[in-house]
């Protein structure tokens, strides 16, 4: 019973990380039409600018804030600079459905060599803000950290204030209205394009969080997101990729369903076990768990 | 002229010439009914005059400035509000977010709060169903929102494009006599786009009778009204 809780735990750490991930591909998603696969360069280079400020200040919060606003100044210039111009040139025929797939991949390897000749390819670690020792109930010390507790509330307040920010404000309708129908947003006065860019920049914010979430449990070099990434996007297809909800709600299942398969089964079936979570659902169910009766709207 | 002119407005659907050399005009005030069969192009008419589609060649002028190039949410700034075809609401927001959507952009949040006021006044059902989502509203329901979104707006210029596309007859009529009602307290300048001719014209000031994207007869619209051959080769009755 222990170790079911354990695990739980654990997952629970593991899955609101991935949910950071999520929520940043289907904020795009839904303003844009595009998987972004460049989030993860994106979320790395901002974690890198989180490594600088933090191993020179000697303080994890201060470098998170600055992986966040780097993160979502990237974003937006991303979208602004790059993603804008592409749909002006690519708009028709198939160029349009596969060009921008393409130019995000692209842009990750840009990112990494640039990451690359920056920093160097070796690991950096960031130092963690809490211990990661894991707690010790009685005699028994469990895997549990601090740091892992930590990782939740961080990742709790952030889905609070972007639950907030979208339910709550007037940008947060814009938000939405832009993504669910951008013609009438347009029609009733939004600037949809704007709006866009804002929605990358939360994204890129976003990813920001969760490269500087993992990484103060790991190391990190210009590859040591691409994980994040591929799980991130199971998450959201599991989620249907169009519900902010749904992204988290995967997240969560997805990461406490890998922890267990890790705990109880081994190590190398973790991979084996995402890929068949995201299969399974792409055969099934392919609007995602939070699909209601009727077919996703284009 | 202050109020809508356009001129020799071209618009073409890639191969296909959809308007030819439009021309009409609409004083500030009045209302327009634009009549024509499915396939005229009233549609596109509308969609480019909003700043959704883009012309060809022409001008069109709102209180003498040109409309055309300017983008749909520039226009709305500028007192033009687009209640495009189909009933265009949100259906996955909730009826007041989608009234509030049509105020975001004026930045004025006791005004947006007062604009519904006056669009739930104006249609209480919607005031009955403010937190529900769009998605549960019937068809009549939901051109009452659409154009409760457009009012949000606070618009001088209101193109409405078939609002009683698919609704029932008795639906259709407190429609048009809520746009006819709207125009006079609010001194709204409307062009009302419609296969219902008959409705139309008997609301509108005047009529502009689209053929294929030809303009072949504008008038008074009681003139239209009572004119046997166009009553019978356009009006279909």
């Amino acid at each position: 019973m222990q170790k079911v809780i354990e695990t739980l735990l654990i997952g629970l750490t593991t899955g609101s990380i991935y949910a950071l991930m999520s929520l940043a591909l289907v904020l795009v998603w839904r303003s844009t039409r595009v998987i972004n696969f460049a989030q993860a360069g994106q979320a790395m280079f901002a974690t890198y600018i989180g490594f600088e400020i933090s191993s020179r200040s000697g303080i994890f919060w201060l470098g998170l804030l600055f992986a966040i606003v780097g993160g979502a100044l990237l974003g937006a210039g991303v979208d602004y600079f790059f993603m804008r111009v592409l749909f002006k040139h690519a708009n028709t025929g198939p160029a349009a459905v596969v060009a921008p797939v393409i130019a995000t991949l692209g842009l990750l390897g840009l990112i990494r060599s640039v990451v690359g000749l920056t920093w160097g390819g070796e690991f950096k670690t960031i130092e963690a803000p809490a211990s990661t020792d894991g707690y010790t109930i009685g005699s028994t010390t469990i895997p549990f950290s601090a740091l892992n507790a930590l990782i939740i509330i961080t990742v709790s307040i952030i889905l609070i204030g972007l639950a907030l920010l979208f339910q709550r404000t007037n940008l947060g309708l814009a938000l939405r209205a832009s993504a669910y129908a951008p013609e009438i947003a347009k029609l009733a006065g939004i600037r949809t394009a704007q709006t866009r860019t804002i929605g990358w920049a939360i994204a890129g914010g976003v990813g920001g969080v969760a490269g500087m979430l993992v990484t103060s449990n790991n190391f990190l070099s210009p590859y040591s997101l691409d994980l994040l990434l591929v799980f991130g996007f199971i998450a959201a297809v599991i989620g249907g990729l169009e519900s902010m909800v749904g992204a988290v709600i995967g997240a969560l299942v997805l990461g406490i369903g890998l922890t267990f398969i890790l705990n109880y089964v081994g190590t190398s079936l973790v991979f084996i076990g995402g890929f068949t979570v995201l299969i399974l659902v792409l055969l099934i169910k392919p609007d995602g768990i939070m699909a209601k009766g009727k077919g996703r709207r284009a | 002229m202050s109020g809508l002119a356009v001129t020799r407005l071209n618009v073409s659907h890639g191969a296909i010439h959809a308007l030819h050399d439009i021309t009409f005009s609409v004083e500030p005030g009045q209302l327009a009914a634009v009549i024509g069969s499915n396939g005229a192009g009233k549609t596109t008419l509308l969609r480019t005059l909003s700043g959704l589609k883009d012309a060809s060649s022409g001008a069109a002028q709102w209180e003498n400035r040109e409309m055309l190039g300017v983008k749909p949410e520039d226009l709305v700034r500028r007192g033009i509000s687009h209640v495009s075809e189909g009933k265009s609401v949100i259906p996955e927001l909730t009826v007041k977010e989608n009234l509030v959507l049509g105020g975001i952009w004026r930045g004025d949040k006791a005004d947006t709060a007062q604009a519904i006021e006056e669009v739930v006044e104006l249609f209480p059902r919607l005031g009955e169903r403010m937190s529900q989502s769009a998605d549960t509203l019937s068809g009549g329901e939901r051109q009452m929102l659409a154009i409760g979104r457009a009012l949000v707006s606070r618009p001088k210029l209101l193109l409405l494009d078939e609002p009683s596309l698919g609704l029932a007859p008795l639906v259709i009529e407190q429609i048009f006599q809520t746009v006819d009602h709207l125009r006079h307290k609010l001194g709204l300048t409307v062009v009302l786009v419609e296969q219902n001719a008959m409705s139309a014209l008997e609301i509108a000031d005047i009529g502009i009778i689209i053929n294929l994207g030809h303009v072949v007869a504008t008038g008074k619209a009681k003139e239209l009204i009572d004119d046997p051959a166009l009553r019978a080769a356009y009006l279909g009755y």
